[in-house]
C-alpha cells in the first residue's frame, strides 16, 4: 500500500492547504468581517487571528519547521484561531460577511492542514501511534463542532432550524433531571429488557434450529427475508397490545434484535470447518461438547456481530415505539412534544444524550468482543 | 490391472501371516463409492490390507487414489460400502468410541482461541480425565515434540512447523493406539519437513506407535516407513505393497544408501505403472 | 456436459426430494405461522367477543360460532390473515390509484422517497468510499465518523428533520428521502470501502508493475473486486432506505404514505389497516431486495464473477 501512496504525480495536499490559508487571509484582510464597515483592524482579537494563520500557512510554504514541534505549533495555532473566531462572532450574531467566512475557511484549512500532517507521523512508539489514531478523528469532530458553532451564530440560523452546539450544551446542563428520567425509562428498561431477552432467546432457538436441520431450512429462509423488512412497523401493535409504558417498547427491542441474532448464530454455529469437526468426531465428542468447545467459540465473531447490529438497533426501535404513544416520560416521548413545541434545543439535548448511550451501549460490546474473540484474525490484527 | 492388483495382493498376506506381532487393522475386500450428481465415483475398490502392531505404513499415490479416504475409512469418519475392517478386533466405529485413534490432519487445526498447553488438553477434557492426569499428558507431550516452554503461547504467535508439531502432541496424548497421519507436513518447506519426519522417527522408536501416514512425496515414504502401500486411482486400489528392510533406526543419510534408492525406485515404478495416462 | 440421455436415476421418491431442498421447510414453516397465528387470533379477539355476546344477553353460543365470530370482528385486537387479505385486496384491486384510500396510492408515496433517498445515500456512498480508499486523512478522520454516526439513532430525530425543514419551506418527497440517505449511505460506503480494498497484493503490485496510474488502477481493478461487495450493500441499503421512508411520514400528521397509514391506523384502533400497511411494506422490501438480486446476478454473470 505504501507503494501506492508513493506513486507518480500525486497532489501535494499539505502545499495546497498552506497555499488556501494564505489566499483567504488576504481575502480577509481585503474585505469587511461584519456588517458594511468593520474591517480586520476595528477587531483587535480578529486581527491577532489573521497574524498567526498567515504565519502558519507561510510558514509551511517556507518549508521552516517541518518537523514535530512545528506541526504542533501550527495545530495550536488552528486552535487559537477557532477560539479568537468563536469569542468574536458571539458579540456579532448574524453579522457576519466575507472577511468573516474567509477566516473561517482559513481555520478549516489550517487544521485540515494539522490532521494532514499528523497522518504523515512515523510511529515511533506504539503508544504514541495509538494516541494519533484516536486523535485524527477527535480533531475532525471538534473541527466539525466548531465550524457547526461559526456557521450558525455567524450566518444568524434561526434557533427553530439549527441551534449551535453551544445553546445545546447549555440546555443540556439545565436539564438534567428531566432528560435523566427519560433515559431511565427508554434506556435502562425498554432497550436493556428488549435486548437481552430478545438476544438471549434467539441465541436459543438458534442452537434447537441448528439441532433440526429441517427447521434450519424452513426457518433460515424467513429468517433472513425478515431481517431485511421494516420491523419496526409493529411499534403501533405493540403498543395496543402492551400498552403505554415500556413493556411495548421492550416488546418491539426484542422483535427487532431477534432476527439478526437468529441468523447470525445460526451462520456462526455452521462456520467451523469439516476438519476441525472430524478432529473432534475422532475423539468421539458427543453433541455437547463439540458444541461449547469447538462450535460455539467458532460463533462468537458472528454472535458478536449480531449483538452490536442490536445494540444500534435497540435503541432506535424504543425511542420510534414512542412516537404511537408512551407516558409523558421518555426520549422518544420528549423529542416528539418538544418538535411540537418547536423547542429545538431541547430535541438536539435528548439526541446528544442518545447518541452517547448508543455509543457508550456499542462501544461496551464491542470492548467485551474484543475480550471474547481476542483470537481472530480481525482482531489481533 | 486388477488381475495384477490381486496378485500382489496375495503375495502381501503370505508375508504378513507369517509374521508374529499382534495384529490391528484388518481391512478385507473393502470398497467404497460415492454418489454423486455425476454419476458414482469408486473411491476405493477391492482394498485387502493389514497392518501390524508397531508398524509404520505409508499410504503414497497420486492424488484421487484414495489414500486420504482409505485413511478416514480407519478413523471412521467414512463408511465402506462394501467388504469388512476391523480394528483392534473390532469395527471402526467402536475403536472410536473406545479412543483408540491419534488424527494428524494436514493442517495444524488446532483452536486459535485456547493456548497450546489447552490444545492439548482438549481431547483429555473430552475424555473426561481427572486435571492432575491432564497435566501429566500435557507435559509428557509436549516434551516429546520438543515444545516445552511453548505452553501459555496461543497457536498464531507459532511457526508453521511447531503449530504441527503441537498437534502431534495433541494426538499423542490421547495415548491411542494408532496414530494417523494425512499428510501432516504437506504444507511445510523441505527443510522443515525433514527436521519433523527426524523427529517423527525418533518419536516412533520412542513410543513404539503403530502409525498409518499419507504422502505424496517418495523420499518421505521410503524414509519413515517399515511397510509402504502404493495405491493407483480410478478407481482407488492397491497397487504394491512393499515391506521396507531398512533398519528402524535411521537418518537423513540414509537418504544417499544403494537401499534407500532401491526402494525408492521401486515405489515410482508402481507409481508411473499404477497411473493410467490414458485420461 | 452435453450427455442428456443419461436417465436421472436420483430421488426415487419426489416427496424425499422436496423435504431435503429448501421449498418444502419453508412452506411446513409458513403454514405452521399460519396456523399459529390463527389460533392466536382466536384466543386474543375471544375475551372482547364474549363481552359482546354478554351485552347482547347471548348465553350458549356455540364454539363454531364464536370462532367465526372472532375472526370476523370489525377492530380485533389480531385479524386473522384472511381479513388482512381482504383488507388489501379491497385497497389495491378494488379502489382507484388516483383515491386516497389506495394502498398503492400510498405504498407509490413512499417507494418514490426510498428510491429517492437510495439513489443519493448510494452515490454518497461510493463516493465517501472512493474517497476513503485514496486519501489516508480521509480514511483516519472520516472512517471513525462514518461507523459512530450509525449508534446515533437517526430515526429519532427524522421527526425534527421534517418538521423543521417543512418550517423552512422545505415539503414532499426530499425531506424523507434525506433520511433514507442517511440510512443506507452507510452500509453502501462500508461495503464498498472493504470492496474496493479486497483486491490482493499480488494484483495491486502487478498493476503496479504496469506502472498504472491511481485512475486505471481504480477502474481495471478496484471497482470491478468491489462489485459484488456493493451489491450485497444495496440490499441492505435499500431495506434501511424503506425503514427511512416509512419512518419519515409518521410526524407529517398522516397525510399520505405507508407509515401515515400506521400511525393513522393506530389513532383509530384500526388493527386491519396496521397489518395490511405493515405486509404491503414487507411486501414492498421483499420485492426491492429481489430485484438488486436479480441485477446482481445479471450483473455479476456478465462480469464472468457469478458462481
Amino acid at each position: 500500500m505504501s507503494i501506492q501512496t508513493a506513486a507518480k504525480r500525486r497532489i501535494d495536499m499539505p502545499a495546497l492547504l498552506a497555499w488556501f490559508v494564505v489566499l483567504m487571509v488576504i481575502v480577509g484582510l481585503f474585505s469587511p468581517i461584519f456588517g458594511p464597515d468593520y474591517g480586520v483592524m476595528d477587531v483587535p482579537s480578529l486581527a491577532v487571528c489573521l497574524v498567526i494563520l498567515a504565519i502558519a500557512g507561510v510558514r509551511y510554504e517556507l518549508g521552516f519547521m517541518r518537523n514535530l514541534i512545528g506541526d504542533l505549533i501550527l495545530g495550536l495555532v488552528a486552535a487559537t484561531s477557532a477560539w479568537l473566531l468563536v469569542s468574536t462572532v458571539s458579540q456579532h450574531v448574524g453579522e457576519a460577511k466575507l472577511g468573516f467566512w474567509a477566516l473561517v475557511v482559513a481555520t478549516w484549512a489550517a487544521s485540515w492542514l494539522f490532521v494532514e500532517r499528523l497522518a504523515l507521523w512515523k510511529s515511533r512508539s506504539q503508544s504514541l501511534a495509538r494516541i494519533v489514531n484516536l486523535a485524527i478523528p477527535a480533531i475532525f469532530g471538534i473541527t466539525l463542532l466548531v465550524l457547526w458553532q461559526l456557521v450558525v451564530t455567524g450566518a444568524g440560523v434561526p434557533k427553530v432550524l439549527l441551534p449551535a452546539p453551544s445553546e445545546i450544551w447549555l440546555r443540556l446542563i439545565n436539564s438534567v433531571p428531566t432528560l435523566w428520567a427519560d433515559f431511565q425509562q427508554t434506556f435502562l428498561k425498554a432497550v436493556l429488557a428488549g435486548y437481552i431477552i430478545g438476544c438471549g432467546s434467539a441465541f436459543l432457538i438458534a442452537i434447537l434450529v441448528d439441532r433440526v436441520p429441517f427447521l434450519r431450512r424452513g426457518l433460515l429462509p424467513i429468517g433472513n427475508l425478515v431481517s431485511a423488512l421494516p420491523i419496526i412497523g409493529v411499534a403501533p401493535i405493540m403498543v395496543m397490545w402492551f400498552g403505554f409504558d415500556w413493556p411495548s417498547k421492550a416488546a418491539v427491542v426484542i422483535i427487532m434484535t431477534f432476527f439478526p441474532m437468529l441468523v447470525n448464530t445460526v451462520a456462526g454455529l455452521a462456520a467451523s470447518d469439516a476438519m476441525q469437526r472430524d478432529l473432534m468426531r475422532t475423539y468421539a465428542s458427543n453433541y455437547w461438547q463439540t458444541l461449547f468447545k469447538l462450535r460455539l467459540p467458532m460463533a462468537m465473531p458472528f454472535i458478536f456481530n449480531a449483538l452490536k447490529i442490536n445494540s444500534t438497533l435497540a435503541l432506535i426501535g424504543a425511542i420510534v415505539a414512542e412516537f404511537f404513544g408512551t407516558p409523558i416520560v421518555g426520549m422518544g416521548f420528549r423529542i416528539s412534544t418538544e418538535v411540537g413545541r418547536m423547542n429545538v434545543d431541547m430535541v438536539w439535548a435528548e439526541i446528544a444524550v442518545a447518541a452517547l448511550a448508543g455509543s457508550l451501549f456499542y462501544g461496551a460490546v464491542a470492548l467485551i468482543e474484543r475480550a471474547v474473540t481476542f483470537w481472530h484474525p480481525s482482531i489481533r490484527g | 490391472m486388477t488381475a495384477l492388483a490381486s496378485a500382489k495382493d496375495t503375495g502381501t498376506v503370505e508375508q504378513t501371516t507369517s509374521a508374529s506381532p499382534k495384529r490391528v487393522i484388518d481391512i478385507d475386500n473393502l470398497s467404497l463409492t460415492f454418489e454423486t450428481n455425476d454419476g458414482p465415483v469408486h473411491a476405493l475398490a477391492d482394498i485387502d490390507l493389514k497392518i501390524d502392531e508397531g508398524d509404520f505404513v505409508s499410504f503414497i499415490g497420486p492424488s484421487g487414489c484414495g489414500k486420504t479416504t482409505l485413511l478416514r475409512v480407519i478413523a471412521d469418519l467414512e463408511r465402506p460400502t462394501a467388504g469388512s475392517i476391523t480394528v483392534n478386533g473390532v469395527s471402526p466405529e467402536e475403536a472410536r468410541l473406545n479412543r483408540a485413534y491419534g488424527y494428524v490432519f494436514q493442517a495444524a487445526a488446532l483452536y486459535p482461541w485456547r493456548t497450546i498447553a489447552k490444545n492439548v488438553a482438549l481431547p483429555l477434557e473430552i475424555m473426561g480425565l481427572p486435571k492432575a492426569e491432564q497435566q501429566d499428558r500435557i507435559a509428557r507431550n509436549m516434551d516429546l515434540v520438543n515444545l516445552s516452554g511453548f505452553e501459555k503461547k496461543f497457536p498464531w504467535q507459532l511457526s508453521g512447523g511447531m503449530q504441527q508439531r503441537a498437534s502431534i502432541a495433541r494426538a499423542l496424548a490421547v495415548e491411542p493406539d494408532l496414530l494417523l497421519m494425512d499428510e501432516p507436513f504437506g504444507a511445510l518447506d523441505e527443510i522443515v519437513r525433514d527436521h519433523l519426519n527426524e523427529q517423527l522417527l525418533q518419536l516412533w522408536a520412542k513410543t513404539n506407535k503403530t502409525v498409518v501416514f499419507v504422502t505424496h512425496s517418495i523420499p518421505e515414504a521410503v524414509f519413515l516407513s517399515s511397510k509402504i502401500v502404493v495405491l493407483c486411482p480410478r478407481p482407488g486400489r492397491i497397487y504394491d505393497v512393499i515391506d521396507s528392510d531398512l533398519p528402524r533406526e535411521r537418518n537423513l543419510d540414509i537418504r544417499e544408501t544403494p537401499e534407500f534408492l532401491k526402494i525408492a525406485h521401486r515405489v515410482r515404478d508402481g507409481l508411473r505403472a499404477g497411473h493410467s495416462y490414458e485420461d | 456436459m452435453t450427455d442428456v440421455s443419461l436417465p436421472t436415476t436420483r430421488s426415487s421418491n419426489p416427496f424425499a426430494g422436496l423435504m431435503s431442498g429448501t421449498v418444502g421447510p419453508v412452506v411446513v414453516v409458513v403454514s405452521a405461522i399460519l396456523a399459529i397465528w390463527y389460533m392466536a387470533a382466536v384466543a386474543l379477539n375471544t375475551p372482547f367477543q364474549q363481552e359482546i355476546y354478554e351485552r347482547a344477553s347471548q348465553t350458549d353460543v356455540p364454539l363454531s360460532q364464536l370462532v367465526t365470530d372472532t375472526l370476523a370482528q370489525e377492530r380485533p385486537v389480531l385479524p386473522a390473515p384472511h381479513q388482512v387479505v381482504v383488507e388489501i385486496w379491497n385497497t389495491t384491486v378494488e379502489k382507484k390509484i388516483t383515491s386516497k384510500r389506495s394502498l398503492i396510492f400510498h405504498s407509490g408515496i413512499t417507494l418514490s422517497s426510498t428510491l429517492l433517498g437510495f439513489l443519493i445515500g448510494t452515490t454518497l456512498g461510493i463516493l465517501l468510499a472512493i474517497g476513503i480508499v485514496h486519501s489516508r486523512v480521509l480514511d483516519k478522520s472520516l472512517m471513525p465518523w462514518i461507523i459512530s454516526s450509525q449508534t446515533i439513532p437517526i430515526l429519532a430525530i427524522a421527526p425534527m428533520i421534517i418538521v423543521v425543514l417543512n418550517a423552512v419551506g422545505i415539503s414532499g418527497l426530499l425531506p424523507k428521502a434525506l433520511i433514507s440517505t442517511y440510512l443506507s449511505f452507510f452500509p453502501v460506503a462500508v461495503g464498498m470501502v472493504k470492496g474496493l480494498r479486497s483486491p490482493e497484493v499480488i494484483h495491486m503490485d502487478l498493476v503496479h508493475t504496469y506502472s498504472a496510474s491511481r485512475v486505471q488502477a481504480f477502474w481495471k481493478l478496484r471497482l470491478p473486486y468491489a462489485v459484488p461487495f456493493l451489491f450485497t450493500s444495496m440490499k441492505i441499503g435499500m431495506a434501511a432506505s424503506l425503514v427511512g421512508a416509512i419512518v419519515g411520514e409518521l410526524p407529517t400528521g398522516a397525510v399520505a404514505g405507508l407509515g401515515a397509514r400506521l400511525l393513522a391506523g393506530s389513532y383509530y384502533g384500526q388493527t386491519i389497516q396496521i397489518w395490511s400497511a405493515l405486509l404491503m411494506a414487507a411486501f414492498l422490501a421483499g420485492s426491492l431486495v429481489a430485484l438488486i438480486g436479480v441485477l446482481e446476478k445479471q450483473t455479476l454473470k456478465r462480469m464472468g464473477m457469478a458462481r
